[in-house]
């Protein structure tokens, strides 16, 4: 089985998806000829045609309104925001749309498109280029969020994210792209959205984590006895896995890259204290980025959780 | 009955139309119209060479620092200098100016410090603070997004009386995106004194420019908005001097808005982290060699007698000089305090940030 990086698994995942189904299709900024600027999309226009990759004008309200009617027509676009920072434009197609064409047709339309967007920060970029706001997606009712690990994950996740009946918002970690290599194997897996992925049974301590963030869980949680959950899907998340972990443990640790403040550990730290508060042997405790701007380049190593900051919050749980 | 028969006859009126100029002054070969030419010193004239030089020279030096690891990611202006010295030797200092990322040059006239761009573009974020004598705002990153800025500040400008104008920069793709189109559209209905400064290098990343609109100009879209838009030569000093001039004028008389289209190129990659090979053709870029805007106005200068290869030898040492100092005084800068991350966000800091600074001690 090859071995890919997730760069190579998108863009097998869009080319296998695009083959399957002639109402696929892909739209943004520089998603043709150039292949996108991390090259996910390198070798689709040849492939598909300028009629299925489309390189769009600059303009992400347009893309992202436009790829929603073509959702509510009956095809199923995946539109591409260049980076996370620049999808605010876009903001009010999704929020006042895409969220509620269900509800507010009552059925009658629907929206199935997939808005992808490399996402966090790690790779030393510009401003704007290291946002990690996923929080502000997962408020919105209507809109699943989902945010891969791993190769393996992120081509079937985006499989079942761009076959389902919703519009889903993939986020792609910019420090994941190429940093890791996995088996992926080619043709049909999916992977449902929805569900946690238990990484490792431990039980002492309940890690979550997402995205970018899980390796670094991982390292911290090196010679201790963890449960480590994957959320994978923010919205709507998998409540479960997590209660039957900490109901195990006792003990949780949430890391997340964006600020601590409404940060999505927040709704996980509430639910936890709402339905499992008796189970539980210490403070809940979050590793987050800072309630900051995301720093330019030179700061951008202290302003993401590290590997020895979850440690130390795990160390604080321990104390319990 | 009667039946009156009658031939109705109503024939299309043409109710407006629009003819969009080009302006060019310079040529290739060094000569101009001289009935175009704007008024402008020997030692106007020299300046705008030394900026001209200095711009490139600094370019050229963040490439190199950026190869070796020494700054990060870097837009530079390569072929674009005219139309960014032009249009910034026309402004005053005490304009206000909202640029966007790709803009070294107007930065480097108006007389922002060189080793702060050089800091701005190391990831330092101290360099983004504008010195007090200065309105030019901070590198804008998110596409089209200062032009609206320009059109309130224009607002502030016309309440509080002043005689002063704004200048907006953007990209031809900067000219696909909503705000672009609310923020001119704001200008017209206000008659508000701002210039709108494309530079249409005629590529936004990959997108070529015919790609991004299917107007004819970039210029005829200030027409929809109810003011004047002109197309200039963007490689030829003197035309896009005069035409901001021009416009910065009518704008301080409260005649209002301008959108000027200075016609242009991409001669590097959109940024380091680009490799324009894979979308376009080395013939395009070389039939563009030729309109070096530099090249044109030394030519300009040798026949009036302006230049002389010793001059050239000066000129350059001393951006040189300059370009070294300014990297020289960048590096020697202390690395940023973590907690400088927090020390903005507020006036003052927040409980939750007076604990977080915690976590770096
Ligand atoms: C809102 C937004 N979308 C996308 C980007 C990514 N991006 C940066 S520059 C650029 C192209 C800009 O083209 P143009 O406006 O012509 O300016 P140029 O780069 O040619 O100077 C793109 C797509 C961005 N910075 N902001
Ligand atoms: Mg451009």
């Amino acid at each position: 089985m090859p071995k890919l990086n997730m760069v190579q698994a998108i863009n097998l995942a869009l080319k296998e998806e695009m083959q399957r189904d002639k109402n696929v299709l892909l739209l943004g900024e520089d998603v043709g000829k150039d292949g996108g600027v991390f090259r996910v999309s390198e070798g689709l226009l040849e492939q598909f045609g300028p009629e299925r990759i489309i390189d769009t004008p600059l303009a992400e309200s347009g893309i992202v309104g436009a790829a929603i009617g073509m959702a509510v027509y009956g095809l199923r676009p995946v539109a591409e925001i260049q980076f996370m920072g620049f999808i605010y434009p876009a903001l009010d197609q999704i929020f006042s749309h895409a969220s509620r064409i269900r509800s507010r047709s009552r059925g009658r339309f629907t929206c199935p498109l997939v808005v992808r967007a490399p996402y966090g920060a790690g790779i030393k970029a510009p401003e704007l280029h290291s946002e990690s706001t996923e929080a502000l997606f997962c408020h919105m009712p209507g809109i699943k969020v989902v945010v891969p690990s791993s190769p393996y994950n992120a081509k079937g996740l985006l499989l079942s994210s761009i076959r389902d009946p919703d519009p889903v918002i993939f986020l792609e970690s910019t420090r994941l792209y190429r940093s890791i290599k996995e088996e992926v194997p080619e043709g049909e897996y999916s992977i449902p959205l929805g569900k946690a992925r238990i990484v490792q049974e431990g039980k002492d301590v309940t890690l979550i984590a997402w995205g970018s963030m899980l390796q670094r869980a991982l390292k911290a949680a090196e010679g201790i006895d963890a449960d480590i959950i994957d959320l994978i899907t923010l919205s709507p998340f998998d409540e479960e896995a997590i209660f039957k972990s900490v109901k195990k443990t006792g003990r949780v640790v949430i890391i997340h890259e964006a600020p601590k403040t409404c940060g999505f550990g927040a709704e996980l730290s509430a639910t936890i204290a709402e339905d499992a508060m008796l189970y539980l042997k210490a403070p809940i405790i979050r590793i987050t980025g800072f309630d900051a701007v995301m720093p330019f380049s030179k700061l951008e190593d202290y302003y993401m959780p590290t590997a020895e900051r979850i440690k130390k919050g795990i160390q604080e749980v321990m104390k319990y | 009955m009667v039946r009156f028969e009658r031939t109705i006859n109503m024939p299309e009126k043409i109710l407006e139309s629009f003819n969009v100029k080009h302006l060019s002054i310079l040529d290739e070969k060094g000569d101009t119209d001289e009935s175009l030419m704007p008024s402008l010193s020997d030692t106007d004239i020299k300046m705008m060479y030394e900026l001209l030089v200095l711009s490139r020279t600094f370019d050229h030096q963040a490439l190199n620092l950026q190869r070796e690891g020494r700054i990060g990611s870097y837009a530079p202006i390569l072929g674009q200098e005219a139309s960014q010295i032009g249009s910034a030797f026309a402004l005053e200092k005490t304009d206000w100016i909202f640029p966007s990322f790709r803009e070294i040059g107007v930065y480097i006239t108006m007389g922002y410090p060189l080793h702060m761009l050089f800091q701005y573009w190391s990831g330092d974020e101290r360099g983004v603070k504008t010195p007090e004598e200065l309105n030019i705002f901070p590198v804008c990153v998110p596409v089209g997004t200062q032009v609206p800025h320009a059109a309130g500040a224009a607002m502030a400008i016309k309440y509080k009386n002043k005689r002063k104008a704004v200048a907006a920069y953007f990209g031809d793709g900067g000219t696909s995106e909503g705000d672009f189109h609310e923020g001119m559209n704001m200008a017209g209905v206000f008659k508000l004194p701002v210039v709108f400064i494309c530079q249409n290098n005629h590529w936004a990343i990959s997108v070529p420019r015919e790609k991004q609109t299917a107007s004819k100009t970039i210029a005829q879209k200030a027409f929809a908005y109810g003011f004047e838009g002109i197309q200039v030569d963007g490689n030829d000093i003197f035309a896009v001097y005069k035409a901001t001039k021009d416009a910065l004028d009518k704008a301080k008389k409260g005649e209002g808005p301008t959108l000027i289209e200075c016609f242009t190129y991409r001669m590097s990659d959109h940024t380091t982290s680009d490799d324009a090979s894979r979308y376009r053709f080395k013939e395009e870029l070389e039939a563009w060699k030729p309109k070096d805007p530099i090249l044109r106005l030394r030519l300009f200068m040798e026949k009036k007698g302006l230049w002389t290869g010793q001059y050239q030898k000066e000129v350059e040492g001393r951006a040189k000089e300059a370009v070294d100092e300014a990297v020289k005084k960048e590096e020697a800068i202390e690395h940023p305090e973590p907690k400088d991350m927090f020390t903005f966000t507020f006036e003052k800091l927040t409980q939750r940030q007076t604990k977080q600074i915690r976590d770096f001690q």
